[in-house]
């Protein structure tokens, strides 16, 4: 089969929309400040705010429950660092005097780095544990998560591995305990249903550059009502919650991406959903002594993660990166750290089984060619890794 | 796709086509073997050569490599230069050596060269044993730095090689001179020459 540039990363990334793209070019010359109350102002603060209400309508909430941020990991440092805050004028999440932060092993570093920087400054921070196929301990859940509790936070769907967790569930027993509950839902929105009504949560993230809008803008849901402290301060923009004059072609765009999810989000699900099953399927039948990670069922669509005993990840990466192939791994050979994979880990598996993962997370673009041709190399590339390993 | 690969273009042939890889099957007759590294820790390396008794010269080898392209990169050019080494040479060859062939690697993939050495001082080690030639045995003793928090000169290598460039960073991964501090002096002193040996 002829040489193909296949793009099989998209839970880190998307091309955009071409309707967005569009969207974005058309608006390109609307250069004014939204705050500005003349009509180049005017002008851009309509286009900022049918974007507002895009999102909104998207996921069931009012458009001033809406603020848009600079990306996924600073609306969720945002809600994060609220509970570090001491002022009783704009904040109410210490309980008798305490802050505590319960979230979970698998979270994005985002949400992992803040909490971990939040226990430095004396917050109480518990990390769930999570099981084989990455989902909340909830027997741990229902234990530690208790009236005391400040924030309950819970990523809907994992990057790595694509597990759903059950917010639901979770949402209403923390309310129950007295506690906000926030999920990041980047890897989420525009894949499956979300609806912050129905899940009964308090915050909710999402980004622009993982659903075919533009990267550096995404938005934070925050429930009416409810105490909030800003992480960027200093303007009035947002509705006083996030400084800073606006990203506007970024809002542009995203709004714009979202409107598309809204048409193509069921189909693409069944498509890509179909097109995995084929992936799978064809992995399992020529490849041998692999391990498929991640829920059998409540996983994204187009997220396969898959470990091969004896090859390690960035070998194969680059490997597959040379046939024009584009995955990623849990390997540590390529984060540049010491340790493989921390959501792998946390489901279980092997340190080594963690190095030698790929995930291949499809989208808009894949094809059933696309998946024929990943289905034609890969096997090939790993048998070559695993000829010159030492532990195969 | 090819264009601005994040390893040298030499690092990228050895990658794509790494030569005296030991085939599945190949009936090599090693004179003596070495195998560093853990799967666990993403790399692993076993080197396998052959003798030339009389001159005390590698003649030929072979390897396997479990880990990252540049792991597998060191190996392959590894085994090139050292075919036609005498045992003497290749006991003192170091991982700079293995780099300047490469031409360079990223700062955090210098440790995987680092195996590609050690494995071959074990190959040759394991060639004087078996051969009853002991006292030519060069040891690579760890020597303990940090008494409190048994830290060794070993350690404070890999942590120069991951990335701790001052004392509070060998410190935040390490944990040395944690408890009762007297170390801070000598492992200042082999932070500083790791680094002159690594890095410059």
């Amino acid at each position: 089969m002829k040489k193909q540039k296949i793009y099989l990363d998209h839970n880190a990334t998307t091309p955009l929309h071409p309707e967005v793209k569009k969207a974005m070019h058309q608006a390109m010359d609307a250069f004014g400040n939204p705050s500005s109350l003349h009509g180049f102002g005017r002008e851009v603060a309509q286009l900022v705010l049918q974007a507002r209400q895009e999102v909104a309508s998207l996921l069931g909430a009012k458009a001033d429950e809406i603020i848009f941020a600079g990306s996924g990991s600073e609306a969720n440092n945002t809600v994060l660092n609220m509970v570090a805050c001491s002022s009783q004028h704009c904040c109410s999440f210490k309980k008798d005097g305490q802050t505590k932060i319960v979230t979970t092993k698998i979270e994005h570093p985002c949400v992992l780095e803040s909490a971990r920087c939040l226990r430095d400054r004396g917050v109480e921070v518990i990390f769930l544990d999570v099981d084989g196929y990455g989902k909340v301990d909830m027997v741990q859940f229902e234990k530690v998560v208790v009236p005391g509790v400040s924030i309950v936070s819970v990523m809907m769907a994992n990057n790595e591995i694509g597990t759903i967790q059950d917010i639901k569930m979770m949402s209403q027993l923390a309310h129950k305990a007295g506690a906000f509950f926030h999920t990041d839902a980047v890897q989420a929105v525009g894949k499956i249903p979300v609806d912050v009504k129905e899940l009964d949560v308090d915050f909710l993230t999402l980004s622009g550059h993982k659903i075919y809008g533009p990267k550096g803008i995404a938005a934070l849901y925050s429930r009416k009502g409810i105490p909030f402290c800003p992480f960027i301060r200093g303007g009035h923009q947002e509705l006083g919650r996030r400084a800073g004059t606006e990203n506007t072609l970024g809002i542009i765009g995203l709004g714009k991406a979202i409107e598309m999810r809204k048409k193509e989000m069921v189909s693409e699900a069944k498509r890509l959903k179909q097109l995995k099953k084929i992936l799978q399927e064809g992995i399992a039948q020529k490849i041998p002594d692999i391990r498929f990670n991640g829920h059998p069922e409540d996983c994204l669509a187009g997220t396969l993660n898959v470990s091969f005993k004896g090859a390690e990840g960035e070998a194969i990466l680059l490997y597959l990166d040379m046939e024009g192939l584009a995955v990623s791994t849990g390997s540590a050979c390529a984060s540049g750290s010491l340790d493989p994979s921390h959501v792998l880990l946390s489901t279980g598996i092997s340190a080594e089984l963690a190095h030698g993962s790929i995930r291949m997370s499809l989208g808009r673009s894949t094809t059933l060619v696309e998946i024929t041709y990943v289905l034609d190399v890969l096997p090939r590339v790993i048998d070559k890794v695993r000829k010159m390993s030492t532990a195969y | 796709m090819e264009q601005n690969w994040v390893y040298t273009e030499k690092v990228k042939e050895h990658f794509m086509h790494p030569k005296n890889v030991l085939k599945e099957g190949e009936d090599f007759q090693a004179d003596g073997e070495g195998s560093v590294g853990n799967v666990k820790c993403g790399d692993q390396m076993n080197m396998y050569i052959k003798v030339d008794s009389k001159k005390q010269v590698i003649t030929d080898c072979r390897w396997r490599t479990y880990g990252c392209a540049s792991a597998i990169a060191s190996t392959s050019v590894l085994s090139e230069m050292i075919k036609g080494m005498s045992l003497r040479q290749a006991l003192v060859l170091s991982p700079q050596d293995i780099m300047k062939k490469l031409g360079s690697l990223p700062e955090h993939k210098i440790h995987c060269s680092v195996l590609g050495d050690k494995a071959l001082r074990a190959a040759v080690n394991d060639y004087y044993e078996r051969n009853g030639m002991v006292d030519k045995i060069k040891k690579e003793e760890a020597k303990i730095i940090c008494q409190c928090m048994n830290i060794t000169d070993e350690e404070i290598a890999h942590a120069v090689l991951e990335g701790a460039r001052s004392y509070y960073e060998l410190q935040e991964r390490t944990k040395l001179g944690t408890v009762c501090g007297q170390c801070r002096g000598e492992a200042e002193k082999l932070l500083a020459e790791y680094l002159k040996k690594y890095f410059e």
